[in-house]
């Protein structure tokens, strides 16, 4: 686990919750999994590709989303699941736009592909050679988690070329 | 929060503001912040391409453009609105912020840019920046209501 990979995300995430919802958030929970991902609500799941390699996924219960989406707004926001797409993809985009933009200051380029929402009952896919941290941010609305596996390409390169091929 | 004082534009009347997100969302949390600011609301589109259209149609004071969108991106849109409106005032609204995307949108002719989460404070003082460059005005070119000018 590379925390100068992981620690943007958690920075992003802080304070575009922070801002986003206008109060201040708190990390509650912090694991590593190398499992399957297993949702607890709506996840956005974010991939990417280049010097750095791997995918970010946010995820939050459809009850936290509309209370995130009427603060967004400024007003109540009826539920429906149009909303809470939005809302988390929203959220996921700010989110992953900061992190990258700490990064590419960095000096690392990469491709961000657009969020995949996942609302139905399959788990998400774990990376298959990399562990990934879970993070519970408490925030005013509720708990929001964020699932980050993040590596560096030319490791998962030397990695590769140590293994004989097979005929 | 102390309240702004409102951005006006040369004739007193309320600054225009066509609004360009594909999120709702953050369209409905702009629009929240020009109404703080006394401004008036032209248009909205959620893509580069109805960005254009609405811009024709409206002739807004200030385009808010996100980056990021279907069809057409905020930053070709920039390029084709200042190209048939050179004095276009483009502000970019995007959560990517590093350097090369804001100076890819500056060299297609934006005026400035401002990263979200968008803070009101911050959109504020880019706003009365940008309006500040108005060939019309003279003096200090945006009023502000209840302000003292002499």
């Amino acid at each position: 686990m590379r925390m100068e990979l992981i620690q943007p995300f958690i920075n992003a995430a802080d304070a575009v919750f922070a801002e986003s919802l206008q109060a201040p958030t708190k990390i509650v929970d912090l694991a590593m999994e190398e499992d399957a991902y297993r949702r607890k609500g709506v996840a956005a799941l974010i991939a990417i590709k280049g010097d750095i390699e791997g995918r970010v996924i946010l995820d939050l219960s459809p009850e936290v989303a509309i209370k995130v989406a009427s603060q967004l707004a400024g007003a109540e926001i009826p539920s429906s699941e149009q909303v809470v797409r939005e809302t988390v993809c929203e959220l996921a985009n700010m989110v992953i736009g900061n992190s990258v933009t700490l990064l590419n200051d960095q000096g690392f380029h990469f491709k961000v592909f657009p969020p995949e929402i996942h609302m139905n009952d399959e788990g998400l896919g774990g990376s298959a050679d990399t562990e990934a941290l879970v993070i519970c941010i408490e925030t005013p609305c509720g708990e929001i988690y964020l699932n980050i596996a993040m590596h560096y390409l030319h490791r998962r390169r030397n990695e590769r070329n140590a293994v004989p091929a097979l005929d | 929060m102390k309240p702004f004082a409102a951005l006006l534009r040369k004739d007193n009347q309320p600054v225009r503001y066509l609004v360009v997100d594909d999120s709702v969302f953050a369209r409905k949390n702009l629009i929240k912040m020009i109404e703080q600011f006394g401004g008036e609301v032209a248009g909205e589109a959620g893509d580069g391409l109805t960005a254009i259209a609405e811009f024709n149609r409206v002739k807004p004071d200030i385009v808010l453009m996100d980056i990021t969108m279907p069809q057409m991106e905020g930053i070709e849109a920039v390029e084709r609105i200042v190209r048939q409106h050179a004095d276009a005032r483009i502000v970019m609204v995007s959560s990517v912020g590093y350097q090369e995307n804001i100076l890819a949108a500056l060299q297609k002719g934006a005026k400035h840019f401002v990263q979200k989460p968008v803070k009101p404070e911050v959109l504020y003082e880019i706003l009365r920046y940008v309006l500040s460059d108005d060939p019309n005005a003279t003096g200090a070119p945006v009023a502000l209501a209840g302000e003292h000018r002499s």
